[in-house]
Order: structure tokens, then sequence, then C-alpha cells
């Protein structure tokens, strides 16, 4: 048995949404270089949705597909389902994740989480 | 496929395949039966037992132990000192902080249960000295375990000279040749080796098998007790295919070994000549004295196992140091153990020749490497942050 499933593979052969906004609303960054695992989620929000998302991520392929996937995942939706979005649902979307990389999955659950209350902080601020 | 990963395990020789095959269908009897068909078994494995001692050039055959690998002869060969040091009361063990792990959670073990171990520091070549040996030598010292060569970054160990510094202290001195045997020339009489472990698979001979030499005179304890084999210290029915097999390849590689280093040294040096290109990489492991087929890298900014999967997907099978490779949270312990930061040492690159590979390989591997290290770069926060200059850059460009 292979160590990925097939969907991992897919979303870290060729990840969605790789890449930055530059004008983004929210940015959350996670991780760290040490652990060798770093999240960097970018969103574009309009009307209180995500009108875009991208990702940079360094570290194993499972960070990369979880990264990929999860944004996917939270791609048009309004924040407050955004904001309910669990590492669980994030492995299941993939098949399934080995034991051992779990966290890279709460790591896309913490990053997204992270930009989205980046977002809501300036928002307030402005507001 | 482009199999780069020598160091991990090697492809089966064909002399050691057909070796192998009439120990299965008909020189199958057991070594240990009395009767004339046993025999022709036990006369093969006495075969074998010479070919693995001239190979090392061993005084005798006799000091030639079959186990089922090179982790069962790093155990037995570090737990019979140990024991038997404890006995005269030695508990001081020398090691250095590099070995592979079969050696170093022995240790650990034996740190356990009030053993002193001692760790010598390997230095950014990952290099220690017969002077730091003899610095470390006390009088309660049973052993000196030191590798032959190291299986990440390749270094090759001044053997020889440490062998030289223990006899004269009379100190026994264990080696882990692992990844030497059937690759560099070994005499355990000149280098005044006293143990030493090998495995059959990282030359082209079967898996599950492996020696353990012990110069007559060093005791040895049982990790496995029963029968009477091999001399009483290593119970259980020899698995005479693979020791058959693993001693043709022994010869086959020893016979060979000129001419494959040879052919080595050169890719070894195209591959390390193309891949220094890479901006902010590093050579692991001293640049000279090192296996010939090795080549270990660290690019910064980038993760192991992402490389290795996008390699993989090129055809092309190599291994890595970093945590998701190693399978715990902490990058391999011979990079670190080198100096080099946790953040580099995620992003290692081990590639292991064998002599079946070819110049082609060699530019396939050189084509593949830097398209995939500057795409994961690309799309890493930690490396552009390297790039605004947010953080530091810790390999020179």
């Amino acid at each position: 048995m292979a160590l990925y499933s097939e969907k991992v593979m897919d979303h870290f052969r060729h990840p969605r949404n790789v890449g930055t906004i530059e004008d983004a609303d929210g940015i959350g960054e996670v991780g760290n270089a040490k652990c060798g695992d770093i999240m960097k989620i970018y969103l574009k929000i309009k009307d209180e949705r995500v009108e875009d998302v991208k990702f940079e991520t360094f570290g194993c392929g499972s960070a990369i597909a979880s990264s990929s996937m999860a944004t996917e995942m939270i791609k048009g939706k309004p924040l407050t389902e955004v904001l309910t979005l669990t590492n669980k649902a994030v492995t299941e979307a993939l098949d399934g994740l080995p034991t051992h990389k779990l966290h890279c999955s709460v790591l896309a659950e913490q990053a997204i989480q992270a930009a989205v209350k980046d977002y809501q902080a300036k928002n307030k601020a402005v507001g | 496929m482009i199999y780069a990963d020598n160091a991990a395990t090697t492809q089966m020789s064909q002399k050691a395949m057909e070796a192998m095959l009439p120990c299965m269908q008909t020189v199958w009897g057991n070594p240990s039966s009395l009767y004339a068909f046993g025999q022709k078994a036990a006369e093969a494995l006495a075969d074998a037992r010479e070919k693995v001692a001239t190979c090392l050039n061993a005084a005798d055959p006799g000091e030639i132990y079959f186990t089922s690998g090179g982790s069962e002869a790093d155990n037995q060969a570090i737990l019979s000192v140990a024991q038997n040091g404890a006995k005269q009361g030695k508990k001081h063990i020398i090691s250095t902080a590099f070995e592979h792990h079969a050696v170093l959670h022995t240790l650990q073990k034996l740190a356990r249960e009030g053993f002193e171990i001692e760790l010598l520091p390997v230095h950014e070549k990952g290099m220690i000295t017969p002077e730091q040996v003899v610095a470390a030598i006390r009088k309660d010292t049973a052993l000196v375990t030191a590798m032959y060569a190291n299986n990440e970054i390749g270094s090759i160990l001044p053997i020889g000279e440490i062998g030289a510094v223990c006899r004269e202290r009379g100190v026994l001195f264990h080696t882990d040749a692992v990844q030497a045997a059937g690759h560099l020339p070994l005499d355990v009489q000149r280098e005044n080796i006293d143990l030493l472990s090998l495995s059959g698979h990282k030359f082209h001979g079967p898996k599950g098998v492996g020696v353990l030499y012990a110069k007559k005179g060093v005791p040895l304890m049982n990790l496995i007790e029963g029968g009477a084999q091999e001399r009483g210290k290593r119970a259980g029915t020899e698995n005479v295919p693979a020791i058959v097999g693993m001693a043709a390849a022994l010869s086959e590689a020893v016979a060979n070994m000129a001419a494959d280093t040879q052919k080595l040294l050169a890719m070894r040096g195209r591959l390390i000549a193309g891949l220094a290109k890479i901006p902010h990489s590093a050579l692991n492991g001293d640049s000279d004295r090192r296996l010939p087929g090795n080549v270990s890298f660290c690019f910064e900014g980038i993760e192991g196992e992402s490389l290795l999967l996008l390699l993989d997907d090129r055809g092309i099978c190599a291994s890595s140091g970093s945590a998701c490779t190693s399978g715990s949270l902490d990058p391999s312990h011979v990079l670190l153990a080198i100096g080099r930061p946790h953040e580099v040492a995620h992003g290692s690159l081990r590639l292991s020749l064998g002599a079946d590979n070819t110049e082609e390989d060699v530019d396939k591997i050189l084509a593949a490497v830097p398209e995939v290290v500057t795409y994961l770069r690309s799309i890493s926060p930690l490396w552009k942050d390297k790039l605004n200059g947010k953080r530091p850059f810790l390999l020179p460009e």
C-alpha cells in the first residue's frame, strides 16, 4: 500500500490555489521552520465570504496536500462556515492521512483560522 | 527507474542468486544433521564462512558468526563486551554521535542499565580523530564502537588508526561496517578490529542476513538461546541460502571493488559538482573521505519528503533525513550531529549510487533535482521570507 491516498498525491502533485494575494484581507501563518512545516494562507473577503484564497507551504507531501484541499474547501464559503472547518474534515476529504501526518491537517485548519482572525481584527480596527 | 538508494538496500546480484538456488533445490538439508545429505549443507555453510573470512582477512573462519543482519550483529557485539566489561568493573563505553540506531539504541539501553556512554562529537565534516578516542579512554573503558563509514553522509572514519590506539591501550574495538563492507577494503587484522558487523543486502546479497566478526578470545554472549549453531553463540537453524548468497555477493563485490570504485567516483564527482550549483545548498560530510557512491546535500527552504516524492514522480529513488521521512519529529541525528540546524536538516537529500548506475542516470538526476528544488522553493513561504530578508539564509549562496 502506498504511503498516501490517490487524493493526497493528486493535491500534492497538482496543488490548487498556490500563490499569494497581494492585497489580501487576511493572512494566517502557522508552524515553524524548526519543525519542518510552515503554512501561510491568504484570503480575499467580499461580503463576509471567501472570494479568493491562496496558500504557500514549506513542508512534506501531506502538508502541501492538506493546504491545497483546505483552500478548496473554503473557497466561496461564508466566513461563519469557514470557521467551522476542522482538520478531521480536511483529512476525510483527502481520503485519510497516515497517523503521524495528521498534524498537517491540523496546521491547515489553524492557518485558515488565523487568516480569518487576522481579517476580523483588521476589520474591527478599521470599523 | 533510476535507483539511487543503494545505502538503503541493493539489488541482488546474479551470482548471489545463482549461489542460493542449489541451497533450496538440492542442498536443502539441515547443516546440523549427521547424514551425508545434511553435511552437504554444512559444507556449503563452511565454504561461505571461509569466503567471508577471506574478504575481511580474518585469521580464522571460526571468527565469523552468521546473524540475521547488521542490527543483530551490532547488538550482540556491544552487549557481549558490555556484559563482560561489567564483570571487571568496566562500565564506560565510547562511541560517536552519528552511529546507526542499531548501535545508538543499544547504547541507550546500556545507559539505562548503569553504563556510562560517551558519544564523541563528529564535527562539521562528520569525522572523529584517533586523538579524540585516546583522550576519552579511561581505566574503566570496556569498549570503543565507531562506525566504519556513515550511512547518511558517507564520511569514512580513520578505523585503522582508532583500532591501533585501542589495541595499544587494551580496549576492545567494534566497528559497524554495514556501509563499508563490499565497498571499501576491510582488513580486521591490519586495522586492529576486535568486532565488526556487516549486512548482506548492502552489497547485492540477500536481506535478513549478516555477519558478526569476533576476534578469537573476545567473549560473546547469546542474544538467542537454543541449539549449538554458530559454535553455540547464535542458536537457530542457519539460513543457508541467504548465508551462501551473501558470501557470494561479498566475494564478488570485493573482486570488483577497484573497477566499481573508479566508476562510482566519476559519477559522484559529477553529481556533487552539479548539485553544488544550486544556490544555498551544502554538501554534507567530507568531500574526499567519503563512500564512493554517497552524495548528501542540504537545500535551504524546502522539506525533504516533498523532494523525494517529486523525484519519485520523475523515476528517481532517493532518501532524505527530514523528520517526515524519519518517522519522528526531529530530522536525522546525523545531520544534527554535524551541526546542521533543524531547518536545514529537513531539506536533505541522499543519493547513494551503485555500480549499476550510469552516466545517463547522473544526467537525469542533475536535470531533475534543481528543477524540483526550484519548484518547492517557489511555493515555500520560508524561502520567500529569506529572499525578502525577513529571515536569514543559513547556507552560503
